[in-house]
């Protein structure tokens, strides 16, 4: 039953899927995006095993002090700094017990932080035990004090102050930083790819030139040769090898979704 | 006398006041008609075809003036009513030569753009000169609803494909089933996968294996689902360590399994941890700095890439190639395929990925699959060849066969 339940699930909304794609009435339309609900709904649910994951792994390596284990600790400040900030921020006019709530809640995760990298059993029971009396505290206070909002319902936190310079000036020039790297590695993968080793490779080589030279605007009229040479080898023998691969690709996807429809391949269910 | 002329004057102009203004009145009419247009003729209206209702289309002959005659119609508005009578309600406007509009609306209820199925409506063309006031009102059409359909029409070419595809597969995989020998040419990427885990092994150092940016319901992913089964298990053999960095939570989740279960397959449940396989994050080039790092930290002795990968595919294999690791990708992202032939040491190209595990298993019934992929692609390269000769004589017929209209 373990095994005939999901291959049967597979099958019907497998079908399901192929025959809604012949149907545009509205009810099949419903039922396709009462499925697409599910997925976004069971993506939220694995988020939290996925953060789970990740502080497990982080933490276990900073328990143990692997090496290179001060990496886990930015990684474990990185996310905690970000829903703290996400979660915490103040709109109303009063103070109330705001300073309250957010000290007991960083006093709570740190407590629970130096529970989970604790060697000695007993002080990793206090620290836990701790940091859980504090969060409570917070919530308590989240949920009863009037004068502030806790954005743990809505997506109003995201623009908190905190969370939007710590996204806009550290996230954004580091993300920026990764995808600019690829500019060097294109020169780098471009130069192995460019020498001239054999026949196949010496053509590749000549092609690439002409491409390039194309947009190069001190040519002249040789220019709009090369423009037109570059455009044939793109537009022909280019495209006619990219169509290839697209044919073959859609033959290969309809061929693999009929295999897990028919649960002749039963791979992604962990048995070959 | 004199009075009596003053008379005749004064009964002369009531007669004359009246014919002047009569004349003033018929100069009027003359100017208004030469400014209004034609009319549109011919309106008609159906539902829409193969959609999912609330939508009507609605076509009409031009107006005489469009273009030709006076060539005075600017635009045409259409306009829509629940009765003949009106009160009509403007539903689009389109602009002068153009001669159909599809009147689609909202099928959400709450919605002040809900367009309601299976009531009957009336629609009216206006013609519009320059100066919106000079209208002329098209005959109206109707009743006429909309209603959803059960079946699209216009992908009559996809269905029958992808049955003739479906029973080829069926048909070689029981063929397959019977024991019957298939051949397969052989793929050096898959080749290469034994003996990257085996030179792992020898050096003692792990295999980093990296599902891409695909989520669990792409099937450039789930193949790679199927792969990493197969070298987990082999790995697990072998007692070699395997690392997955995971970028979607759900694929994570998935994966977790499908190491375990290759693990225990293996024999050697004891050393299949959970760390294995953990979440990274959903942010793109954080996910590529993490895996980056591991490589250069963990320095692996193979790197394996499968899935669905975009700008990162680059930057992953060219610092795997920094850490001097085996390299073995697969993708079928047409635009990342040149990154990882570059900087990879064997690469799966598009269909090869799919047909990875089948390799990887030699399972019979995989291998069919195989073959019928041959097969159609072989049917595909002679329709096109046919297609082509249709194209050149003119067989405008047999190219519209193979027309897929949404």
């Amino acid at each position: 039953m373990r095994r005939q339940l999901p291959l049967a699930l597979v099958f019907i909304f497998g079908v399901f899927m192929i025959v809604q794609y012949f149907v545009p009435h509205e009810y099949s339309e419903w039922v396709y995006e009462f499925l697409l609900d599910w997925i976004t709904i069971i993506g939220i649910f694995a988020l939290a095993l996925g953060i789970y994951s990740l502080t497990h792994v982080s933490v276990g390596k900073i328990r143990n002090r692997t090496p290179n284990w001060q990496y886990a600790v930015i990684t474990m400040l990185g996310l905690f700094v970000m829903i703290y900030f996400g979660f915490t921020s103040r709109t109303g006019d009063s103070w109330g017990l705001y300073f309250v709530a957010l000290v007991a809640l960083t006093l709570g995760i740190s407590s629970l932080t130096w529970g989970a990298i604790e060697t000695q059993a007993a002080r990793r029971k206090i620290g836990f035990a701790v940091g859980l009396g504090l969060l409570a505290v917070f919530a308590l206070v989240a949920v009863f004090d009037p004068s502030w909002k806790f954005y743990f319902y809505t997506s109003e936190g995201l623009q908190s102050t905190m969370f939007r310079n710590f996204f806009d000036y550290i996230m954004i020039p580091i993300q920026s930083t990764m995808f600019s790297l690829l500019a060097f590695f294109i020169a780098s993968a471009a130069y192995r790819a460019f020498r001239a080793r054999n026949i196949l490779a010496t053509l590749l080589l000549a092609s690439a030139l002409i491409v390039m030279l194309r947009f190069n605007p001190f040519l002249g009229p040789v220019g709009e040769y090369i423009a037109q040479t570059a455009n044939w080898l793109l537009n022909v023998p280019n495209l006619a090898a990219k169509r290839a691969i697209v044919i073959g690709i859609g033959l290969g996807i309809v061929a693999t979704a009929l295999k897990v429809i028919l649960g002749i391949e039963r791979g992604y269910m962990g048995r070959g | 006398m004199k009075y009596k002329l003053v008379v005749s004057f004064l009964l002369a102009l009531l007669v004359a006041v009246p014919v002047v203004a009569q004349q003033d009145t018929t100069l009027a009419d003359t100017s208004v008609a030469a400014m209004l247009p034609a009319p549109a003729t011919m309106v008609q209206a159906k539902d829409a075809d193969n959609d999912h209702g609330h939508a009507i289309d609605v076509t009409w002959e031009l107006s005489a003036d469009d273009g030709q005659g006076a060539g005075t119609v600017l635009s045409y508005e259409i306009y829509r009513s629940e009765s003949p009578d009106g009160p009509f309600e403007q539903r689009g406007l389109v602009p002068s030569q153009k001669n159909s509009y599809t009147d689609i609306g909202s099928r959400e209820r709450e919605s002040p753009d809900y367009f309601p199925d299976y009531i009957d409506f009336y629609y009216r063309v206006d013609a519009v000169a320059a100066d919106s006031a000079d209208r002329a009102l098209s005959e109206v059409f109707g009743p006429v609803h909309s209603y959803g359909q059960w079946f699209n029409t216009g992908r009559i070419p996809v269905l029958v494909g992808v049955l003739i595809f479906a029973i080829l597969t069926i048909l070689f995989v029981t063929i397959a089933r019977r024991g019957k020998e298939l051949y397969v040419r052989p793929l050096a990427g898959i080749d290469a996968v034994d003996d990257a885990i085996g030179r792992a092994t020898e050096m003692g150092k792990p295999i980093l294996y990296v599902l891409g940016l695909g989520t669990a319901d792409q099937i450039a992913t789930i193949a790679s689902f199927t792969i990493l089964g197969r070298v987990a298990k082999r790995v697990a053999e072998y007692h070699t360590k395997v690392i997955v960095p995971c970028y979607d939570p759900i694929v994570m989740t998935v994966a977790q399994e499908i190491v375990k279960s290759a693990y225990l397959d293996a024999g050697r449940p004891d050393e299949y941890s959970d760390d294995i396989v953990y979440f990274v994050t959903q942010s793109q080039f954080a996910y590529v700095a993490a895996v980056n790092g591991t490589m250069l930290r963990e320095l692996p002795a193979t790197n394996i890439y499968m899935g669905k990968f975009y700008a990162e595919s680059l930057i992953l294999a060219e610092t795997g190639a920094v850490a001097g690791s085996i390299q073995i990708s697969g993708t079928d992202e047409i635009a990342q395929i040149p990154f990882f032939i570059v900087a990879c040491d064997y690469t799966l190209i598009g269909e090869e990925l799919y047909a990875a595990s089948a390799y990887l298993g030699r399972e019979p019934v995989l291998l069919g699959s195989l073959k019928a992929q041959d097969y159609a692609k072989a049917a595909i390269i002679v329709l096109a060849i046919v297609g082509i000769v249709a194209a050149n004589v003119g067989w405008t017929y047999f190219t519209e066969l193979f027309q897929v209209v949404d």
